[in-house]
């Protein structure tokens, strides 16, 4: 599903150049659930960007679903993001003025198209059928990021990232959306890919990869 | 698919309408800029406009086919060059018999007589006409008759007054049958006429007597030849086709009977209706123009409050744009996005603009300051030009937005 060769990422600071990625190799097979682990600025973020196609790698090949999509155009990743990727990020980025139903059609917008009764069954899969009309800020933190995971998987893609899912969350809530994803992982076969900090969480996945320096440490299946 | 395909339209018109209506006063701030550009154009054109068909429908009632033949060499203003008594009667008899295409000619012979009735003492325009004069120019009576065929024969003591005139001078009382000494005579007044409305050259501020009876009031002064000399010739073109032909007919023969050197200036000079009409439906039309451009300066700056706002919205929603870069937006969709929503409020500031002028337009001749006409070019007009500037000034911030690199995007505050 995911195969990343000698992918580097180094991003111009003034007159230095900063190396966030270093000849990272990966592979990642369909319907597999990973968590990537590593201290601040090991690259974790900028490695699921890559992975996202919200970022180039200034080296190295990235084939999703067997396609080289390293050297897209903008436009080009723009249109893998909506047919592939479902992000869900640690600061949730809902639109607070938009109703979560509207959220989570959002999320199939540049997809192809809203569908209403689509975002009501997302909504329900994650338990949220009864705040479909609340304003992220009548929302509780919980609750917000599960309007995210329904907005990245109406879509239906095969492919969700997570950049600390539960990081915002108090652990309470941070357990039942990892019960979430983990359970839309068991039923749908989606491929997810995880940053977190918690190795408790971690270990609900079935592989871990680590990462320092912009390298791959070590990776440990579950 | 049909249904894909309109929603695949009507996504980013819901999209451009929540990011206007979630910002309320902002998007009716910005409206307002609109707002007040569209109405300032469209009243002010609906006041050029209407000042252009007010000209245009006086000279109608002057008649459209009138030609008017006057002594001196330039007319400007009411200013007359050249010697004043050039004009005889018999030019008058001359134009009639000689060139073709004329229905009917009149003379006039006019002057500033004292008017005396009782103890009231006033001057007014007295004109001598002979029996064409009336219908060449149009008038009609409103009250009391007209000059019979004997009354102009016998050049009978009887006078039809303007409008404005028998006002002025009757006030509220009927003025048919009044009697008052003009120059040397008494005379009765027989008729009042029909108020033409105008303030250029109007016969509702004259006074109207047979020619014959002016000559008995006043001694018409005769040219060194002895010709009668008279203050104007008016005649109508019976085919108006030909109304230069006409004019260039009279210019040969008056110039020939006058004996005038080649090297010399007219000595008379005759202006015909639809020439005034052009000449002063030109000089409206630049003026509709210029109140028209001072009008768009506003709406140009209001469409830099749109380019302004539309600058703060991008940056504001940079967050929102990076978000939607993530849910596979395309540099597309945020320009169209963010185009829509200028473009959508100039247009409403459009509307709300057309309505806003035309109460205006319409208060300012309800008011009776002028008249106004609203048309539909100006209306069509104004809604595009404030789409366009929607579009032009949406331009810039839309494409900034477009170019935001999503990862920089997302973690804006």
């Amino acid at each position: 599903m995911i195969r990343l060769q000698d992918i580097t990422k180094v991003y111009p600071m003034g007159k230095r150049e900063l190396t966030v990625l270093s000849g990272v190799n990966l592979n990642i097979k369909k319907g597999e659930l990973v968590a990537i682990m590593g201290p601040s600025g090991s690259g974790k973020t900028t490695l699921l960007n890559l992975i996202g196609c919200l970022d180039k790698p200034t080296s190295g090949s990235y084939y999703l679903e067997d396609r080289e999509v390293s050297r897209l155009s903008s436009n080009e990743l723009a249109q893998v993001r909506a047919q592939k990727v479902g992000f869900v990020f640690q600061t949730f980025n809902l639109l607070p003025r938009l109703s979560a139903l509207a959220n989570v059609e959002l999320g199939m917008r540049y997809a192809g198209g809203s569908d209403r009764s689509q975002a009501l069954e997302a909504l329900a899969k994650v338990g949220l059928s009864d705040r479909a009309n609340h304003r992220p800020t009548e929302l509780s933190g919980g609750e917000q990021q599960r309007v995210a995971i329904a907005r990245a998987l109406v879509k239906k893609p095969p492919l969700i990232l997570a950049d600390e899912p539960t990081g915002n969350l108090d652990s309470r809530s941070g357990e039942e959306i990892i019960s979430v994803l983990t359970s839309l992982h068991a039923e749908q076969g989606i491929t997810l890919l995880m940053i977190t900090h918690d190795a408790n969480i971690a270990h609900h996945c079935q592989r871990i990869i680590h990462l320092k320096d912009g390298e791959v440490v070590s990776e440990e299946s579950i | 698919m049909k249904k894909d395909q309109l929603k695949k339209w009507l996504e980013p018109l819901e999209t451009a309408w929540v990011g206007v209506a979630t910002h309320k006063l902002r998007s009716s701030l910005t409206i307002l800029g609109i707002v007040i550009g569209v109405a300032a154009v469209i009243s002010l054109m609906s006041i050029g406009r209407g000042a252009e068909a007010q000209i245009i429908s006086n000279i109608e009632k002057m008649g459209s086919n009138l030609i008017t033949i006057r002594p001196g060499s330039f007319t400007f203003g009411g200013v007359r060059g050249g010697v004043s008594e050039t004009l005889t009667m018999e030019d008058a008899e001359a134009i009639s018999q000689q060139v073709p295409y004329i229905s009917a000619v009149a003379s006039s012979y006019s002057s500033n007589l004292q008017l005396v009735m009782g103890g009231e003492n006033t001057n007014a325009q007295v004109n001598g006409i002979t029996p064409e004069y009336m219908q060449i120019n149009n008038m009609k009576v409103a009250s009391g008759a007209s000059f019979s065929e004997q009354d102009y024969q016998r050049g009978a003591k009887v006078a039809v007054f303007g409008a404005n005139v028998a006002k002025t001078l009757f006030g509220n009382a009927p003025p048919i049958g009044q009697q008052m000494r003009m120059g040397t005579i008494i005379v009765y007044v027989i008729g009042v006429l029909e108020s033409k409305g105008t303030r250029f050259n109007s016969p509702d501020d004259a006074v109207y007597i047979p020619l014959a009876a002016m000559q008995q009031a006043v001694a018409q002064p005769r040219t060194p030849q002895g010709g009668r000399i008279v203050t104007a010739i008016s005649l109508t073109v019976s085919d108006q086709s030909q109304t230069q032909n006409v004019i260039d007919a009279i210019t040969s023969l008056l110039r020939t009977s006058h004996k005038l050197a080649a090297s010399a200036d007219n000595d008379f000079n005759i202006m015909s209706t639809e020439e005034i009409a052009s000449t002063l439906s030109e000089t409206m039309g630049t003026m509709t123009l210029l109140l028209g451009a001072i009008a768009a300066i506003s709406l140009l700056v209001g469409g830099i409050g749109v380019m302004n706002i539309m600058l703060v919205s991008v940056l504001e929603r940079t967050r929102e744009i990076g978000i939607r870069k993530a849910l596979g937006a395309r540099e597309r969709d945020i320009w169209l996005q963010f185009l829509i929503e200028a473009a959508f409020l100039t247009f409403a500031g459009g509307i709300i603009g057309v309505v806003l002028g035309w109460v205006v337009a319409y208060l300012v001749s309800s008011m009776g300051l002028m008249t106004t006409v609203v048309t539909a070019d100006i209306v069509i007009l104004a809604v595009s030009v404030s789409i366009g500037i929607g579009l032009f000034f949406g331009f810039y911030p839309a494409w900034n937005a477009s170019r935001l690199n999503p990862i920089e995007a997302l973690r804006a505050e």
